[in-house]
């Protein structure tokens, strides 16, 4: 039994129960293939391990202002997310083949709009972490002060200067209910300088750098707690052009 | 005479204390009006430091969660530095917010050409479902915002506000939505929008053409222009405080059905640089009540000049 069935968000009912060995065949639905490389999972064990253990998230809780945040902002390769979002019951297993079609929400970037339980839609990089800080500032503003805010990120995405004006200001702000994924599969031509982690720290963020295949390390990473400051998991993989 | 930007921070402030879903979020500029209302409201006063990206996306952050915020900046800052925020993060995410712009296209001429932005509306003319309201007035300005923000309006409603030192001597009943009716001949139609509005009156003393006035141009209120044309022909003169011919289009589009001529005067597109005053500014680009006369004479010809 998964930690959200034993927290009762599970939809009750309605759709057969999905594990973490299915997500290779829903991801099959959309690629044609049950093999997938690296590039296309490299989000895959994060997301599993956030939508299994640790957001507080369900298809019921669409509209619950109490409910987690999760916005995923690196919308490139989206396969991963659609098949969790469908193990998890937000989508149809049903809507999966039709990826990218004229007629169907599943979008090669996903679009808030059209698929329940995304928060955002995505594509254009770089615009998930300043809407991640205005969603902590919003529902700090409202009293909400249990939902946690969680962003998606990859390690080239960290190129666009609109991640570093949200670095630098949600440390000092103390959003204390932001937390950041960055995948690294060293995709970027240009590495951070000093490293992913070192440039959160500076500005006052609380980080750890984890095996992002490893579900436990996962798991105690996105759950350490970070009193005062927002919270940064750098999730490593294989890098992209290995 | 108080700015438009002089009454900004109190009138939002007042509606921060009025509506606790309001959110205030800038980028330096402005933030000392807001100080007494940021020591009340601490959480929904932001000031996210000169970070124009995060400036927008962080106000549309807070709309997802249900808040109406209101952006504040320079409109250079606003409306053309992180033009994909506001098409992406408030359009394409299909959430609202109140951008209220400062400056203008020429509100500071000495500041020289970093700090103009005649292109604002323009380019709010590429994307689907802003409202645009171009205050002509302090008091027009006040109602504005008051309509923008404030209870009874849509949450979800993307609202621009052009503030701008420039204005008229009096305020006008205006209403967020429909042109106004300021005097009424039959040799032509002319649309002074904002704070032209009373250099057009100057121009057209004793023409006789209708003289409507526009405070929200977007929507453009068609009806009303071809109500217009009806009496005074649709011969039609646009005078608008930002690029000329921003709004040929929509009233084109107004009177497709119908043969007319449209004249789009405003702000030119050529970049003078040069510094100096307001006056320097409204005059180089031939918005000076003089120039506007002839522009407009000259492309009505007879009908408007005959005189009432």
């Amino acid at each position: 039994m998964s930690i959200t069935a034993e927290h009762g968000y599970t939809h009750a009912g309605t759709h057969e129960r999905y594990g973490y060995t299915d997500l290779s065949r829903l991801m099959g639905m959309m690629t044609g293939d049950e093999k997938h490389g690296p590039a296309a999972t490299s989000t895959l064990d994060v997301l599993w391990v956030l939508y299994d253990r640790v957001l507080r998230v369900g298809p019921e809780r669409a509209e619950d202002p109490e409910r987690d945040r999760f916005l995923l902002s690196k919308g490139h390769g989206p396969m991963a997310y659609y098949a969790v979002l469908a193990a998890k019951g937000f989508l149809p297993v049903e809507w999966l083949p039709e990826f990218g079609s004229y007629d169907s929400p599943l979008g090669h970037h996903p679009d808030r709009v059209l698929v329940p339980g995304a928060e955002i839609g995505s594509g254009s990089l770089g615009h998930g972490l300043p809407l991640a800080v205005g969603t902590a500032l919003g529902l700090r503003a409202q009293g909400l002060h249990a939902p946690s805010v969680w962003v998606l990120i990859g390690d080239a995405e960290l190129d666009e200067g609109s991640n570093h004006e949200a670095i630098a200001y949600a440390g000092p702000a103390g959003l204390d209910r932001l937390h950041t994924v960055v995948v690294d599969n060293a995709s970027a031509s240009h590495a951070l300088p000093g490293g992913i982690a070192a440039r959160f720290e500076a500005a006052g963020w609380s980080a750890e750098t984890v095996d992002g295949r490893d579900h436990e390390a996962l798991y105690a990473a996105f759950t350490a707690p970070h009193p005062g400051r927002p919270r940064v998991v750098v999730a490593r993989v294989e890098p992209k052009n290995a | 005479m108080d700015t438009m930007r002089d009454r900004f921070a109190p009138v939002v402030s007042r509606l921060l204390d009025e509506d606790p879903r309001v959110a205030v979020v800038l980028a330096e500029i402005g933030k000392d009006g807001f100080e007494d209302a940021r020591h009340r409201h601490p959480d929904r006063v932001i000031n996210v430091g000169i970070r124009e990206q995060l400036l927008v996306g962080a106000g549309a952050g807070l709309a997802l969660t249900g808040m109406r915020p209101v952006v504040h900046t320079f409109a250079s800052f606003l409306v053309e530095r992180p033009f994909e925020q506001v098409k992406l993060d408030l359009g394409h995410q299909d959430v609202g917010a109140v951008l209220v712009s400062a400056a203008a296209s020429f509100d500071w001429p000495a500041g020289g050409f970093t700090h103009m932005a005649p292109g604002d509306v323009a380019l709010l003319d590429t994307l689907d479902g802003w409202t645009v309201h171009v205050p002509g007035h302090p008091d027009e300005a006040e109602t504005l915002l008051r309509h923008a923000v404030g209870p009874g309006g849509n949450k979800a409603d993307k609202v621009y506000v052009r503030l701008s030192v420039q204005a008229n001597e009096r305020g006008l009943p205006v209403d967020g939505a429909r042109f106004l009716t300021v005097r009424e001949g039959r040799g032509g139609v002319v649309v002074a929008v904002g704070p032209l509005l009373d250099a057009v009156l100057a121009a057209t003393e004793g023409l006789d053409v209708t003289v409507l006035y526009a405070t929200t141009v977007r929507p453009f209120d068609a009806a009303a222009l071809r109500r217009a044309t009806e009496a005074a022909g649709a011969e039609v003169v646009l005078v608008e405080p930002y690029l000329a011919g921003t709004s040929t289009a929509a009233a084109n589009d107004a009177l497709a059905d119908v043969p007319h001529r449209v004249l789009g005067l405003g702000v030119g597109r050529r970049e003078l640089r040069r510094y100096g005053t307001v006056e320097e500014h409204v005059s180089a680009h031939g918005l000076d009540a003089g120039s506007l006369r002839e522009r407009i004479t000259g492309f009505l010809g007879a009908a408007a000049v005959h005189v009432r």
